[in-house]
């Protein structure tokens, strides 16, 4: 833990685990756990754990993975890095017994291994840890801790009460502080996290994969799992980090391996290693700035919410936004930005409240009726929520269109080409025509999909729940750039986001919420990241101090 | 940082010829299967190439061809309605319980459509008011309606409809051109124009692929997929109409068992069970591909359960059969 | 308590104990404990089938060749029967199981290995297999006098008070609980339905998992088969023609949902169970059983609308102030 901690975190006693709990974890380990413990540290560091060496992997059309190589180490973490599409995903499928490679060698201790189903993977000891927490919602804990290792009693079959205890004692030394027995479905994302690492420790892994384990975590939440990752790093677990975060690749990972179009094209020490040097091999070019800066007039109050209220959700939630700015919302995750946004778009239907949009009250009953009055809304769960999957590009973009590109109910096609390419383009949408399957896209064009389709649109008044969750660098610096056209066209930009230096770089002012409560609307004019953080988490000035 | 003014790239319309992807499809695979038929079919009866034999085909599958066709709809947008069948029993009964109360044959037909389209506004009420899964609320109201057909009807027969209302399943437009075929083919094109020549169309489509991202692109879900169901329903009122003036009777029994053929009707036209896909083409093809199968073995003298088996391995293999294809090329690739 | 509440199953045991006493203060010899283990045996079959159902559509499948299965065993083994009357009924209970088991896995196949939508597959074999029964049979019924005095009488039976039919049931639910909730295979069989992505990083294989469920189910209907067969004492192309749907009937009654991965043992056979009470009580309350198949529809759509209700999610809990309430 000798990664220094930014000033403005809060004091580790609000992590949920202690220094105390790595002794007991270590206590939980059996007698054999310790000895091998004991033969690993006594052997050469420098030999990997796990080796991938000239792996390839093809599917119709696409070069996934061309000869690429990895290796990762006990008790270190290796970051593997790069842009969506790169081939990340792919190389966890491998390894995880997902896919099969269609060349390459992987080894384990040295000697070489198959894995050819995903049960294979988990005997050789790999677990992974995924982006989207693929757990199970109506199965208690203990079970999903357990499913396919579970205790067994004399005749066979399962023994429910060991099983508890046992869970119940993994979580216990994680200071988790989850009941066993408790379904999963009542847990938060952040604990549905521990609940998967407690997953991990139960079935002894040496590797453990995790796939963007931040993306959905609030900032003190990741405060939390790093120090859940140098536990597993004590533990000598050999640890595959992927992310897209430079800021947490550098304060936890020892080595990084950089993927890019399939092909590894870097690796070596962190510590040894510029950022710089880092971004230039994932995107093949340098990236200067990040945040473009802008200069917008501001105009007059556009939406005005007052009071919004839901029985569960979030109480008294008041704010305007004005012409040409981009208000900021910042908060935990499950803050209730989200639910508030869906809320003015007519998804849920608030309790009490009232919504003025330019000058004329509004209720929206339905996201249909938002979009007529001029509210637009780019959901955070670009694939559930966004895009159309399994439709072309065209479809997608002139879906809230078709009143516009039709005449009298009737499609025109060529009408639809035409808006398509119009808005598509202005985002520099990558694609190979605008009839390609929009499931074929990478994330950061499906993003720039879903903004051309809103756009289209006419809107007065758009809402982008975090825009730039995981997507590529490359497509992240065109959406910023991008919002910064809109403003300065007049529109009126809501942004959700649980990205501090995104909320910094780019809003005007910014709303923090707090369990489903506004706390307070800032200016950002030198915004400090300690303010946001501390009110974000609820923290009092002097325990920060 | 790419600049995005300047990009002078042009993103074409489509790269694939969409005149090959129209011989590649499911629809011309349909068609030789349909030829194929009809070639073994001639072959295998005298009787079989005769103006009035074949005529006598669009009586085997128009009735369930015209719910297809809606069903086809529902089912593109992720939903089902099993309860169809059953509509149909309830529109006949009271069709058959407003003659006894001396309803002309217009009134006679208001009440089978009328009927039709309450049932399926019942459904469709159940299903986007009270947001339950249609599989479990068709099957609900599947009961439900023969249900109460039952209970009007016991083991009695509505008998003795005026001369007038049995032209609408007997009778003949021109020549041995059945008024049930025309009909069927008006709707055919209806239905085509509306599922792939408009705006509602499109939804639908949206709809099926991803129901979620289609409400929040601002599509109405919920309305649309009830204007389905009652359209479901109003064919089911129009077969209705069709089926008791073809028979002359009205049993609680009628129709048994049609949910069945017309959803294996809409799957062997190449509408895919889990939504998002298929063409109206593709489901008259199945439509006449069953009507066919019905045909040829009936002239065969083979009893209609046997044919049942022939109908079911056809869905089967028409559906294995690509997968396999599929399977195989990516083996040896 | 708030779980208890909750319980759907409690509940459902409820309603089954309403109508009973309804029934009864009109007509008291309805209680009595001979015509409740009538109705019990009477349902037993149902129940059974309710089970096998139940493991598909935990899978997030259907299988709607569940009767025709059962017609065709039923008529494989009254046809055997009759030919061969030698044959020892267990042997021929053990080839019904067999046969069932089987034509389930030829469902099961179509779904693992080709990755046809379940309802598709089982619609098609929903026909086949009946037009089998009148293919072997050619149409001609299998009659009581044709069958042998055993294949009769094993079900009518006695044993520790309780008719055999009624052990089949008991012993069939118990093994069925089992396996469903201490096994790895039964464990699989929810993990599947309630997340299949999940499932498949955890090691389970999904496609194998719904193979097992449709065997289970093929299982349980041919040995239903016999069953029917040896109860109604007739075997013909028409034998439980419809049923698949009463089968899922129960199910949706007790509260299994349609979606996979949620549904109880005890929630199957009591949604059989209340289906056996009413239909027992309509003519025993004089109202005529034409009635019977609207009660049914009415009690599939009041049970989803009950059951939905439970299920629906509230929203998140955001506010301190909601906690505990919603």
């Amino acid at each position: 833990m000798g990664a220094s901690v930014p000033a403005y975190l809060p004091n580790l006693s609000t992590a949920p685990c202690g220094w105390s709990m790595m002794a007991s974890l270590c206590l939980k380990l059996p007698a054999s756990g310790a000895a091998t413990l004991w033969k690993d540290r006594r052997s050469n560091m420098t030999e990997p754990v796990l080796t991938l060496s000239g792996i390839s992997k093809s599917f119709p059309g696409v070069r996934a993975l061309h000869d690429v190589s990895l290796e990762l180490y006990a008790g270190e973490v290796t970051a593997l890095i790069g842009e969506n599409g790169a081939g990340k995903s792919t190389l966890v499928k491998i390894l995880t017994g997902i896919y099969q490679p269609d060349a390459g060698e992987i080894r384990r201790n040295g000697q070489a291994i198959q894995l050819p189903t995903a049960h294979s993977a988990s005997e050789h000891g790999i677990t992974a840890i995924h982006q989207e927490t693929v757990l199970f919602d109506e199965l208690s804990v203990a079970e999903n801790i357990y499913l396919g290792h579970a205790p067994r009693n004399r005749f066979g079959m399962i023994d429910w009460k060991k099983m508890r205890h046992e869970a119940q004692l993994t979580l216990d030394s994680m200071a988790a502080g989850i009941d066993a027995g408790a379904p999963l479905k009542e847990l938060g994302i952040a604990k549905k996290h521990l609940v998967a690492v407690a997953r991990a420790l139960s079935v002894d892994a040496q590797v453990v994969i995790m796939d963007e384990p931040t993306a959905a975590l609030s900032q003190k939440e990741i405060e939390d799992l790093y120090v859940l990752i140098e536990l597993l790093k004590e533990d000598r677990k050999a640890i595959l980090f992927i992310s897209h975060k430079f800021d947490e690749i550098y304060r936890i990972a020892d080595r990084y391996t950089v993927f890019r179009d399939g092909e590894m094209v870097g690796k070596g020490l962190i510590k040894e290693t510029p950022q710089s040097d880092i971004v230039r091999m994932m995107v093949g070019r340098s990236v200067d700035q990040i945040f473009p800066k802008r200069e917008t007039a501001i105009g007059e109050t556009v939406l005005e919410v007052s009071g919004l209220s839901h029985p569960t959700e979030f109480h008294d939630v008041s704010f305007a936004v004005r012409k040409g700015e981009i208000l900021g919302f910042y908060g935990l995750v499950g803050a209730g930005r989200s639910e508030v946004m869906q809320a003015i778009f007519g998804m849920t239907r608030p309790s009490s409240g009232a919504m003025v949009l330019d000058g004329k009250t509004i209720a929206p009953r339905s996201p249909a009726d938002a979009v007529e009055v001029g509210i637009v809304y780019v959901p955070e769960e670009r694939g559930k929520q966004g895009v159309i999957t399994g439709e072309p590009i065209f479809k997608n973009v002139s879906l809230p269109s078709l009143g516009k590109t039709s005449r009298s109910g009737f499609l025109r096609m060529a009408e639809e080409f035409s808006l398509s390419r119009t808005y598509t383009e202005r985002l520099d949408l990558r694609a190979s025509s605008l009839s390609q399957n929009v499931s074929t896209l990478s994330g950061g064009n499906q993003q720039k999909v879903v903004i051309a389709k809103w756009l289209a649109t006419l809107p007065k008044v758009i809402i982008l729940d975090e825009p730039t969750k995981g997507i590529d660098i490359g497509s992240k610096a065109a959406v910023h750039e991008f919002m910064g056209e809109l403003v300065a066209q007049g529109l009126s930009v809501i942004m959700v986001s649980s990205e501090l230096p995104e909320v910094l770089g780019m809003s005007d002012r910014v709303v923090v919420m707090r369990e489903g409560l506004v706390v307070d609307t800032l200016v950002n004019d030198g915004l400090a990241p300690e303010t946001l953080v501390r009110l974000a988490a609820g923290i009092v000035e002097e325990q920060a101090a | 940082m790419t600049d995005l003014a300047s990009t002078g790239r042009r993103l074409p319309d489509r790269l694939d010829n969409p005149l090959k992807s129209a011989v590649m499809s499911w629809e011309s695979l349909l068609v030789l299967v349909a030829l194929g038929i009809f070639i073994a079919n001639s072959f295998a009866s005298p009787y079989f190439l005769n103006a009035w034999s074949l005529s006598d085909l669009t009586f085997n599958f128009a009735e369930k061809g015209l719910i297809a066709l809606a069903m086809a709809l529902v089912i593109i947008t992720g939903e089902i309605d099993l309860s169809v069948a059953s509509i149909i029993a309830l529109a006949s009964t009271l069709m058959g319980l407003a003659l006894q109360y001396g309803a002309d044959t217009p009134t006679l037909v208001a009440v089978g459509v009328g009927v039709g389209i309450l049932c399926g506004a019942f459904n469709g009420w159940l299903v986007t008011g009270l947001k339950l899964p249609s599989i479990v609320v068709t099957i609900g109201t599947m009961s439900l309606f023969r249900g109460v057909a039952f209970i009007i009807l016991g083991d009695q027969s509505f008998k003795g409809y005026p001369k007038d209302f049995a032209w609408f399943g007997q009778g003949y437009v021109w020549w041995v051109i059945s008024f049930e075929l025309v009909l069927f083919l008006v709707a055919a094109v209806v239905f085509y124009i509306l599922l792939h020549r408009t705006n509602f169309g499109r939804r639908v489509y949206a709809i099926g692929n991803n129901p979620t991202a289609a409400q929040f692109s601002g599509v109405r879900v919920d309305r649309i997929k009830f204007v389905l169901f009652c359209l479901t329903g109003l064919m089911s009122g129009i077969a209705a109409v069709l089926l008791t003036a073809r028979l002359g009777s009205t049993r609680p029994s009628i129709a048994q068992g049609f949910e069945l053929d017309v959803i294996t009707m809409v799957v062997l036209g190449g509408v895919s069970i889990l939504g998002g896909a298929g063409s109206i083409i593709g489901v008259v093809l199945a439509a006449l591909i069953i009507g066919l199968v019905t045909l040829g073995l009936g002239l065969l003298n083979v009893p209609g359960i046997v044919m049942s088996i022939f109908t079911g391995t056809l869905l089967i293999v028409v559906i294995a059969l690509p997968i396999l294809w599929r399977m195989m090329r990516e083996r040896r690739a | 308590m708030n779980r208890l509440l909750r319980n759907r199953e409690l509940w459902l045991a409820l309603a089954i104990l309403a109508v009973l006493v309804l029934v009864t203060t009109r007509f008291p010899r309805f209680a009595q404990p001979s015509n409740l283990l009538t109705i019990f045996n009477d349902t037993s079959i149902l129940m059974m089938l309710a089970l096998g159902q139940m493991a598909v559509i935990l899978t997030r499948s259907i299988d709607l060749s569940m009767a025709s299965n059962l017609a065709l065993t039923g008529m494989i083994v009254a046809m055997t029967n009759a030919a061969f009357p030698a044959i020892p009924i267990p042997l021929l209970i053990a080839g019904c199981v067999v046969v069932g088991a089987a034509l389930g896995a030829f469902n099961g196949i179509l779904v693992w290995k080709l990755d046809i939508p379940p309802i598709v597959v089982t619609l098609g074999t929903l026909t086949i297999f009946r037009g089998l029964v009148f293919v072997i049979s050619g149409g001609a019924w299998v009659n009581a006098a044709q069958m042998s005095e055993d294949f009769i009488q094993l079900q009518r039976g006695y044993f520790l008070g309780l008719p055999v039919l009624s052990w089949f049931a008991i012993v069939v639910a118990v093994l069925f609980y089992l396996f469903m909730t201490r096994t790895q295979q039964g464990r699989a069989i929810y993990a599947i339905g309630v997340n299949p992505v999940a499932a498949v990083y955890t090691g389970i294989n999904v496609g194998r998992t719904k193979f097992l469920a449709f065997v289970i189910s093929g299982a349980i209907s041919g040995l239903a088969g016999y069953l029917w067969i040896s109860r109604y004492v007739i075997a013909s192309v028409e034998v439980a023609s419809g049923y698949e749907l009463t089968i899922i009937a129960a199910c949706v009654i007790g509260g299994v949902s349609i979606a996979g991965g949620s549904g109880t043992v005890a929630g199957a056979l009591l949604g059989a169970l209340f289906l056996g009470v009413v239909n027992n009580a309509l003519p025993v309350i004089g109202v005529s059983p034409f009635w019977q198949m609207a009660i049914s529809g009415a009690a599939i759509l009041l049970a989803v609308v009950l059951n939905a209700r439970g299920e629906r999610r509230k929203g998140r809990v955001i506010l301190k102030k909601a906690e505990g309430v919603a």
